[in-house]
Order: C-alpha cells, then structure tokens, then sequence
C-alpha cells in the first residue's frame, strides 16, 4: 500500500500540488486521472521520488519514503516497476537487452536465469520473436508491452504507468489497459496508473482518484463516475458527446 | 548568476561521476561500447585529416623556405613538430570536440528528454555515473592512441606529399624527423590530449544531461557542447603550453 498524506508541490511559486492525501491499495488498480496540467504527473513523479516535495509524507507500507535519502530511495526503487508514457526504452538496446538491464544490474541470478527471467516477462506480455529487435523497430503497442515486461522484471511490489495508452488505437490501448490490470491481480502489486483517458476509466478504474488545479477533487470507483456531484469532474468525465448521452 | 549555476551544477554533475559503480561488469561492457562507439569509430576521420594536414603542412613549409640557406631536411622537422606539438594534439581535439562532443550530447539530451533517464533513475541508477564514466575511461584512454596514430599519419603524410612532388628528398625528410627529437614533446601532447579528452566528454555530457524541453533543446546543447568544449581546449591549450613547455 502507497499512502500520501497532504503533499504540496511549488514550481516558480506557483502551487502544482495543494496538500493532496491518498492511499492506493494494492491488488487494484488505482487511477489519477485528470485533465492535461491539473498535476496528475506532478502527483505521479513525487510518489516514486523523480520530484522532491516541498510539504507532507509519502509512505510505501510501513516505510516513510519522503524522509529517505538517494541511498535509501535505492532499495524501495528496486521494488518499483513503471511504465513511462513513451515507454522509455533504452533506444541502443535490444528488446532482449531492455528487459534485462534491471536483472544485470540489480541481480546475482546466472545468466541462465536471467534470460529465463527475461523470456517469462516477455511471454507474460505476449510479445514473441522480437529479443534482437531494437525499439525503433517496434509498433507503439509493442513498445508499452515490452516496457511492461521491463517494469516487471524485478518482481516489483509497486507498478506506476504513465498515460499507459496515449498514441495508441482504442482496441491496443484496451488490451494494454487490460494486461497491467491482470498482472496487477496476479502478483498482488499496489498499481498507480496516471491517465486521462475515459476508457481506460471505464474499463479497470478500480479506484479513481479525480485531481484539478493541484487538489484531489473526488475519489470513488468506475461505477460511481458517472453518479458523480463533483462539478469539475462531471466537466472532465461529460466532455466529449458521446460521453454525455452516457449522463445519466 | 546562471554562469555560476552551470559551473556548480557541472561540479555537482562530476560528483555523481566519479561514485563507485553499482555493478562492475555493466560498466565494464558499457566501456568496451563506448571504445567503439567513441575511439574505434573515430579512427578514420582521424587518419583521414592526419594525412592531409600532414601533406599540407609539409608542402606549405617547402614553400614558405625556398632559401639556400635553409637545410633542407629543417622542412622534415617542421613537419614533425607541428604535428607533434600542436596539430595531433590541440586540432584533433577539435575535431573530436565536432565528432564525440556532439554525439555524447545528443545521445544523453535524447536520453532526458524521452525519459530514458528517468527510466534509469527510478530503477535506482546513478545515471549519472552510469552514462558518463564508461564515456569518460573510453575516451581518457583510447584519444592517446588516436593522437599517436595521428602523429604517425600526419608525418607519413609529410613524407608522401614531399617526395612525390619533390619539393624534398626521402632521406632529407627522414633526417629532418630524427633532427633535434625531444621525446617529452610526445609526453607533452599526450598530457594535452588526456586534458582535451576529460574537457570534451564531460562538458558535452553535461549539456546533455541537463537539456529540458524537446529535440530543438537537444540540438542546441550538442550545439553548446562543441562550442564550450572548442573554447576550452584553447584555453586550456594556453594553460598547458605555459606550464610544460616555459
């Protein structure tokens, strides 16, 4: 479990985080969503410690994460998988050579081990064929798919996706969506995804949390969205029309 | 006030650099690419310009001494020293400053700005020290060699340029190589080299490191990286020149 209790956040003084207080729990997956600006990524990159913040704590389980320091950071960071949202895959590397930087690095398993490892994680994924390919060879959808098979390779207790869908077509971004909802089941991982995305909403939103200009606004569940009286939400959640004919 | 902050946030940069690596055998073949990446491929650029500039600095000494006075093996000499002195060591430095400069800049900005380096980061990795320490070895320890080849290239230039279009004999060129040899001049160029090696790696891994924005941002760093890193190796050049050879 991830808890962040009134975190602020300034840039140039001026507030991009006003003292937000979450939990996400794991085995669900746990949303942020947002419009484009609202702080969503501010919130999700002061989580995993990318952003030092100005006020509050951020524990992961029993561990006060905010009052660590780099060396310390370092053990909790190994337990972190993510999933960037242009899946930041080491551009000189191979598939093969992605999903095995975080075993070479960070692991004594035998490299026997590793590539069976590494093999697992890209069958989880169901990507195939592709070990010497390099990711400029790969579709956007591939790409996600072997940053997931790279953010899982440690075994992570915690997953974090950024815009995990953006620049995909609607039926990939279901299946991407879908596949860190079944991995988050299967291994019991505290899973934050950061998106704006309504679909992805609908579809594995097990816990929504609704942040506007810095502050969390409403926090429920997929099937509470739309019953929503929050205003800017319901702004958010109602603005394309094919939304609306879903007010209810 | 910014000049400040860029010449804090280097040292800063130079600190994370030289930390203990988390895992030696990653950096070890992290190196060897970079020996490749950064020296072996940087072999023909380097042999190509030696030569020419060999040729050309013999030809243009042959030209500016047509006096009887002059011995004709001093234009052999010249050749050397030149190369030797100034031109294997202070101009292929530039050139490199173009070649790798550039290339560690937008490699590492391009790392920044597509999030590679965050990737690197929030696996816990002293990016840091990851990305510019195997660039650094490489190039510390292989640009001697490249000044050594270019030595050896840049004379065998003189010497082809002068007896092909007679303005010397091979003997007269060749006594005027063993004329007078202070070995330290050697010694000397490949101190400059180390130093030019250090200057041109580092600073463009700074301007990478530190890009914020997108692809234009990359390119003006590469862009910074070789203009900082062209001045200075003149300056330093200066420094070094005063310090060895005074």
């Amino acid at each position: 479990m991830i808890k962040v209790k009134n975190i602020s956040k300034s840039f140039n003084d001026q507030l991009r985080l006003d003292d937000v207080s979450v939990s996400f729990e794991p085995g669900i997956t746990n949303l942020i969503i947002g419009r484009s600006g609202s702080g969503k990524t501010v919130l999700l990159k002061a989580i995993i410690g990318l952003l030092n913040i100005d006020s509050g704590e951020i524990w992961y389980d029993d561990i006060m994460f905010s009052g660590l320091n780099f060396e310390s950071k370092k053990a909790i960071r190994k337990e972190i998988g993510m999933l960037f949202q242009g899946s930041a895959l080491f551009d000189y590397m191979t598939v093969k050579d992605n999903v095995m930087f975080p075993l070479n690095m960070f692991t004594s398993l035998s490299k026997k081990e590793k590539l069976h490892r590494m093999n697992k994680c890209l069958d989880r994924v169901n990507i195939q064929d592709t070990d010497n390919l390099y990711p400029a060879e790969l579709s956007g959808g591939m790409r996600k798919r072997v940053g997931i098979a790279r953010a899982i390779a440690l075994n992570p207790k915690y997953l974090f996706c950024d815009e995990p869908n953006s620049g995909l077509d609607p039926q990939t971004a279901i299946l991407i969506d879908n596949l860190i909802k079944e991995i988050t089941a299967e291994f019991n991982m505290t899973t934050i995804v950061n998106t704006h995305d309504m679909n992805s909403v609908m579809e594995i939103g097990e816990k929504v949390i609704f942040i506007s200009e810095g502050k969390k606004q409403w926090e429920g569940t997929n099937r509470d969205i739309l019953k929503s009286e929050c205003t800017q939400l319901n702004d958010f959640v109602f603005a394309s029309n094919l939304t609306k004919k879903l007010r209810p | 006030m910014n000049l400040l902050k860029s010449i804090g946030q280097y040292f800063i940069l130079l600190g994370k650099v030289f930390s203990l690596p988390e895992k030696r055998d990653v950096y070890f073949k992290q190196t060897i690419n970079e020996f490749i990446l950064l020296g072996i491929n940087s072999i023909g650029i380097v042999a190509i310009i030696s030569l020419f500039m060999g040729a050309v600095i013999t030809l243009q000494t042959a030209y500016n001494t047509e006096n009887p006075l002059y011995p004709a093996y001093l234009i052999g000499l010249g050749c050397r020293d030149s190369i030797i002195l100034e031109f294997s060591s202070t101009m292929i430095a530039l050139i490199l400053a173009g070649k790798v400069g550039s290339s560690i800049a937008s490699q590492i900005g391009t790392m920044r700005v597509t999030e590679q380096i965050d990737a690197l980061e929030m696996m816990g990795v002293n990016t840091a020290s990851y990305l510019v320490l195997p660039k650094l070895i490489a190039t510390i320890l292989f640009n001697p060699l490249l000044t050594l080849l270019s030595i050896i290239l840049g004379i065998a230039g003189g010497w082809i340029a002068g007896t092909a279009t007679g303005v010397i004999t091979s003997s007269n060129f060749i006594y005027g190589i063993q004329y007078a040899f202070i070995p330290y001049y050697v010694f000397y160029s490949l101190i400059k080299t180390v130093v030019f090696a250090f200057i041109i790696t580092t600073v463009s891994a700074y301007q990478g490191y530190f890009v914020d924005g997108g692809s234009l941002e990359v390119g003006k760093a590469s862009t910074k990286a070789v203009v900082f890193s062209c001045v200075l190796i003149l300056l330093f050049n200066v420094i070094l020149t005063q310090l060895m050879l005074s």
